[in-house]
């Protein structure tokens, strides 16, 4: 079937978890008025979340979550070695998410304080590009299913990508939201890469940045705003470290 | 005859983390069985060291893509409960239907997308768009529903945005609670099919006797808070939960075992259903005596049924609370949050079990000390004894390597592991 002029290909996809909460692959079986349509895009063959069927024979490999051991090292490079393309879904894959806090512990005491004298074998927390090329990356904690389902279009129709280029501030306003700051509430939306629909303002919570920096971000004007408003920059640097996409931007060095 | 099986299943799939499944068999013993968590040590409770209590929902929703909302929950009653909060009315009642939501987005993913194939002889659900389209149809719109009812209530299904200490961030537009509550009462219809369907799985016969955990009902089938019961009759307050936990650490499993009265105990809608069955729904009930489940049920693969029960159970208690929620109108949705130095425990029944979050706060409200205990670190030890249970079960029967493999497989599968959860 021709669409747009355009024989769509059916790419074989494999789907493999690494450190995380594996809710970005879970991401893929909601919107559930369009699941049909897009699993029938891709032929899904290695799930192992959602499916016994294992094949070591993929054109596309979607990586969940972020690498802490070696053993996952391995696992990588041989998913790396088979996939002619790697995506990082999600922000622990893209930038190691939350879990990038665990750089920032002292691990050997971690294990101590929570397996006693049976300490278990770990390491720091690398993002998927910091061990394999990775040629597609979808940040967000979790990913939005549009945006995947967006990608995944491209990706059939062999047409480039682009990712949006405005923060999340844009899509706040297009909901007519109460701007965070104006409750009091401080908000990482107007430097924040958007395509998430503002859920986090939505819902009250502000902007945590778990899509990372939006594409040239005004953190001059952000900084003074945000002191402005009454916040300290403790509080302003340990929103900007929570998810790990900012990393090495603190008040300090704005 | 003499038999010989081998189990050796890397990497459990449709489940939630990374699990083994280990039997080997030799003249008819049972030489080995277990069950081996092998996912990644996160350290958690170590990384909420140090921070505000804001943020504590927050980053510990992320220990779970399934369960955040019971997370994020138990993270707030643990808050709440060390600065003395007392939340409004209406924010209670919204977080119990953030909590439905999540409870009926969880069931029906692992009871019709992630259970349902073993009893189809299927490798998943996709093969169900070709072969049973009005199946995988229904199963979608029961789980679109619960998703779309979870983003209602908590602001997202995975890692919720409106669930907040002190309260909830915003009143759900009237519009769309109306539109959730007719949809739930049509879903009514689609339950009533699932049950057909279930009525026709094979359910294996296999019972091990077994302690089971959860919260006490009182008046309700309990899902947010109150005194901890057992079925062997250990009764406690929520605040001695480290009382009915026990956790200890083993040499195969990254994840904590734990034990009670015996050695293993058994946490999740079963344990609900065996505690708290006389609080259901009539509706529930009368779904649970159509698909066989009768209380005290020691069979682990009836954790499927009573799944299917409580989904029933809840969608009732949903369009009640959504009602309550509308004649109250509008109004106070949050109270000001007073920090201050505290300790507090607070335990939420998520899909998979009894949930426990315990925070000691400083002066300015950051965390000094945490723990968190899972259900699936609660079931893990119960899993590993009942797969002994099945390969002695099986071991004299002319059963074969993959017929064997697979009835472990579904029996893990039952309690609908949490496995990266577990290992936190």
């Amino acid at each position: 079937m021709r669409y747009l002029g355009i024989e769509p290909v059916k790419p074989r996809v494999g789907i493999f978890d690494f450190s995380g909460c594996e809710g970005c692959q879970l991401q893929l079986l909601n919107k559930e008025e369009s699941l049909g349509a897009f699993l029938s895009a891709l032929e899904i063959v290695h799930f192992r979340e959602g499916s016994s069927e294992a094949s070591d024979d993929y054109d596309i490999a979607f990586i969940d979550g972020c690498v802490t051991r070696e053993d996952e090292v391995v696992r990588l490079k041989k998913i790396r070695s088979i996939a002619k393309l790697v995506v990082a879904m999600g922000s622990c894959a893209s930038f190691g998410g939350v879990l990038r806090h665990r750089n920032y512990i002292d691990l050997d005491a971690a294990n101590r304080e929570v397996y006693g004298d049976k300490p278990k074998e770990t390491g720091k927390t690398r993002a998927i590009h910091e061990v394999v090329k990775v040629d597609v990356t979808i940040p967000g904690c979790p990913v939005s299913k549009t945006q995947v389902e967006r990608i995944v279009q491209h990706l059939v129709l062999g047409v480039p990508f682009h990712d949006v280029v405005y923060p999340v501030c844009v899509e706040c306003k297009q909901k007519f939201n109460t701007c965070m700051f104006e409750k009091g509430t401080l908000c990482l939306g107007p430097i924040t890469r958007g395509g998430c629909g503002a859920p986090c303002p939505t819902g009250g919570l502000g902007c945590w940045g778990c899509r990372g920096a939006t594409v040239d971000p005004n953190l001059k004007e952000f900084k003074d705003l945000a002191l402005k408003r009454g916040f300290s920059e403790a509080e302003i640097d340990e929103r900007l470290a929570f998810f790990g996409g900012f990393e090495g931007i603190t008040c300090a060095s704005i | 005859m003499r038999i010989d099986l081998n189990v050796d299943v890397k990497h459990l799939t449709r489940v939630e983390g990374h699990g083994n499944i280990y039997v080997r068999i030799r003249d008819g013993v049972v030489e080995e069985a277990r069950w081996e968590v092998v996912e990644t040590p996160r350290f958690f409770e170590v990384m909420l060291k140090g921070k505000h209590y804001t943020s504590a929902g927050i980053l510990t929703a992320r220990i779970c893509g399934i369960c955040s909302i019971g997370h994020a929950l138990a993270s707030i009653r643990t808050t709440e409960a060390a600065f003395g909060v007392v939340v409004p009315e209406r924010a209670r009642r919204i977080r119990l239907l953030a909590k439905h939501g999540e409870t009926l987005q969880s069931h029906s993913l692992h009871l019709l997308f992630l259970a349902t194939p073993d009893f189809l002889g299927l490798p998943s659900a996709i093969p169900l768009m070709t072969i049973a389209p009005d199946v995988f149809a229904l199963a979608g719109r029961l789980k679109g529903l619960a998703n779309r009812m979870s983003d209602l209530f908590a602001g997202r299904t995975t890692h919720p945005t409106s669930l907040l200490v002190g309260g909830v961030g915003r009143m759900p537009p009237l519009k769309e609670m109306q539109q959730i509550r007719d949809e739930l009462h049509k879903s009514l219809d689609d339950l009533r099919v699932a049950t057909e369907i279930v009525q026709k799985f094979k359910i294996p016969d296999f019972t091990r006797e077994t302690e089971f955990v959860s919260l006490k009902g009182e008046r309700d089938y309990p899902w947010i808070g109150g005194n901890l019961l057992s079925t062997d009759g250990v009764d406690k307050p929520e605040r001695e939960y480290l009382a009915m936990t026990n956790e200890y650490v083993i040499d195969h499993s990254t994840s904590k075992w734990a034990k009670l009265s015996r050695e293993s105990f058994a946490v999740g809608a079963l344990a609900r259903f065996n505690n708290n069955h006389r609080f259901l729904h009539p509706e529930a009930w009368d779904v649970a005596h159509a698909v066989g489940l009768r209380p005290v049920s020691h069979n682990p693969f009836h954790h499927n049924l009573a799944q299917l029960v409580e989904m029933v159970h809840v969608t009732h208690e949903s369009i009640r609370l959504i009602d309550e929620l509308i004649d109250l109108g509008p109004g106070t949705l949050a109270v000001p949050v007073e920090p201050r130095a505290g300790e507090g425990m607070g335990a939420v029944e998520v899909p998979r079990g009894i949930l426990y979050h315990h925070y000691v706060f400083d002066d300015d409200g950051r965390v000094e000390k945490a723990n968190c205990v899972i259900p699936t670190t609660q079931n893990n030890a119960n899993i590993s004894h009942d797969i002994e249970e099945l390969a002695r079960t099986y071991a004299n029967t002319s059963t074969t390597n993959e017929e064997l493999s697979l009835i472990a497989e579904m029996l893990v599968r039952a309690y609908d592991p949490c496995i990266s959860c577990s290992v936190h």
